[in-house]
């Protein structure tokens, strides 16, 4: 069995904004019961025994966690490359500074449009500006900058105005996440989904800004899943690279695997080695065992590894099944469905939106 | 409310920056990945924010020689002779693809 090299510690569900492409749980009340920084210390202990060099630190806003920086102390001791992944609401200079001092090696800033007025309205809260103050912050404090956009159908038509920004900042790496449905994102599907012109489009202007930026930014397109032949690999293969730990101490394959209809693994009750190692939830999908037709018998299995477990899931009740997304899945209609209704010429409006709540109720810490 | 304009010197600052990777460049691991040995694998690994890559002997020897003052010709050389079959081209395209991942900046010789 492989050991992990990534964990990514979800601090809090709580957050300032409310984007409806979130991919945090819906059941955001379930998680108010917070480790303390006593717990996430010996969580990461237990990481780097495990063999993870890599944190990730997220959330929710971690920026909410007033351990933030005593957390990134702890990890750098334990050499672990450091990464906040924020939406850049509460980045003050002085916090900033304190991250920077604690030995933070990189901040990744979302944005959710280039300018005010859409990126505002996707985030359910005036933001813009203060987000590209702190991503100038970022850099004149010497970190890189990495800046992250989630795509979907009210903004993709951005894309060549978000790769100006991108430039005018400096950053160092674009990602350009088309949204994967989980969580908010998947209540909102049908008023998020882009059409295939609308990804023609942007695919276009990635490509010729690759090529004009090459060795002074790199970006990284995250296709859209729904529109692919294949499914991702999702992970890089269950229980494989990397493991999740949700804010109250729940240990996960990924961030979505929640919802899988698998006893729970938790923190409280176990060390991370041996949920790593023995627990159903971990072992369940590892390898290629588990697979069944037309996974089992494709050349593929390997590469994507039958694609996502939570998203086959979501769309068919059973996780084993090929993820609906590879056309070569059984299943494929459900997904060809909602294409289908994403491109339909008449189509009335761009649906509503539900936004995620502003914050759960305010957590102990 | 503050200006949100970015200014133009940080594009120009970028602009200053080389890419391509010819023998008089001297390639330097950027500020935000970290080389280092990792003793419950026996490898060295280079980290970076979105990936952890497992290097054999040879990469890591190549990358712990970026640090700004040898030139790729240097390394190269440098290169042959610890080690059996070092191909000129292969070790470029290394440092290429990861210059072009923003993990090496290169500066004229
Ligand atoms: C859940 S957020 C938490 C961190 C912080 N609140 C933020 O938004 O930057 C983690 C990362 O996932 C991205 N993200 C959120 N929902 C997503 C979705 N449905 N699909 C793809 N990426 C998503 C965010 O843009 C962010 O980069
Ligand atoms: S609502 Fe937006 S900012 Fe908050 S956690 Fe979700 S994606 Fe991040
Ligand atoms: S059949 Fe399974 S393994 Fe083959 S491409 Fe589709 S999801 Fe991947």
């Amino acid at each position: 069995m492989d050991s992990p090299f990534g964990l990514l510690a979800e601090l809090t569900y709580r957050c300032p904004l409310s984007c409806a492409y979130c991919s945090n749980p819906v059941n955001l009340g379930d998680y108010h019961d917070e480790l303390t920084t006593a717990q996430w210390q010996r969580v990461l202990i237990e990481a780097q025994e495990l063999g993870v060099l890599q944190l990730h630190l997220s959330g929710g806003e971690p920026l909410l966690r007033r351990d933030l920086v005593d957390l990134v102390t702890s990890a750098r001791y334990l050499g672990l490359y450091t990464n906040l992944i924020t939406s850049a609401v509460g980045l003050s200079r002085r916090r900033a500074e304190q991250l920077r001092a604690a030995g933070l090696d990189h901040v990744q800033i979302s944005i959710q449009a280039d300018e005010a007025t859409l990126s505002d309205g996707i985030a359910g809260t005036p933001s813009y500006a203060g987000k590209i103050e702190a991503a100038r912050l970022v850099k004149e404090l010497g970190w890189p900058l990495t800046l992250n956009v989630v795509l979907h159908r009210r903004n993709m038509d951005r894309v060549a105005a978000v790769l100006d920004l991108a430039e005018e900042l400096a950053a160092d790496h674009l990602e350009l996440a088309n949204t994967q449905y989980y969580g908010w994102a998947w209540r909102n599907r049908d008023a998020l989904l882009p059409s295939r012109a609308q990804l023609d489009r942007a695919e276009a202007v990635v490509r010729a800004a690759r090529k004009r930026l090459k060795g002074r930014m790199d970006i990284v397109y995250v296709l859209p899943d729904y529109y692919s032949q294949y499914p991702k690999p999702c992970m890089g293969g269950w229980g494989k690279r990397q493991l999740t730990v949700t804010p109250n101490g729940d240990v996960l394959p990924c961030p979505a695997a929640h919802a899988l209809p698998l006893p729970r693994a938790s923190v409280h009750e176990d060390s991370l080695a041996r949920i790593w190692a023995r627990s159903p939830l971990f072992q369940s999908f590892r390898g290629t065992d588990w697979m069944p037709e037309p996974c089992r018998s494709c050349e593929r299995r390997e590469i994507d590894f039958g694609g996502c477990r939570c998203q086959a899931f979501q769309l068919t009740g059973d996780a084993s099944r090929t993820d609906p997304v590879c056309h070569l899945s059984p299943d494929h209609g459900i997904v060809a469905e909602r294409v289908r209704a994403a491109n339909e010429e008449n189509r009335l409006g761009d649906g509503v939106l539900v936004p995620r709540p502003h914050r759960g109720r305010p957590g102990r810490r | 409310m503050p200006s949100v304009k970015p200014t133009r010197s940080d594009r120009r600052a970028a602009d200053r920056r080389r890419t391509a990777t010819t023998s008089s460049s001297r390639p330097k691991l950027t500020s935000h990945v970290r080389l280092r040995f990792d003793a419950a694998r026996e490898q060295h690994v280079l980290l970076g924010p979105e990936s952890v890559m497992v290097l054999n002997p040879t990469g890591a020897d190549i990358l712990s020689l970026c640090d700004g003052r040898h030139t790729v010709a240097e390394i190269v050389a440098t290169l042959q002779d610890r080690y059996d079959g070092v191909v000129d081209d292969e070790v470029r395209r290394f440092l290429d693809r990861l210059a072009t991942k923003r993990c090496l900046e290169m500066s004229d010789g």
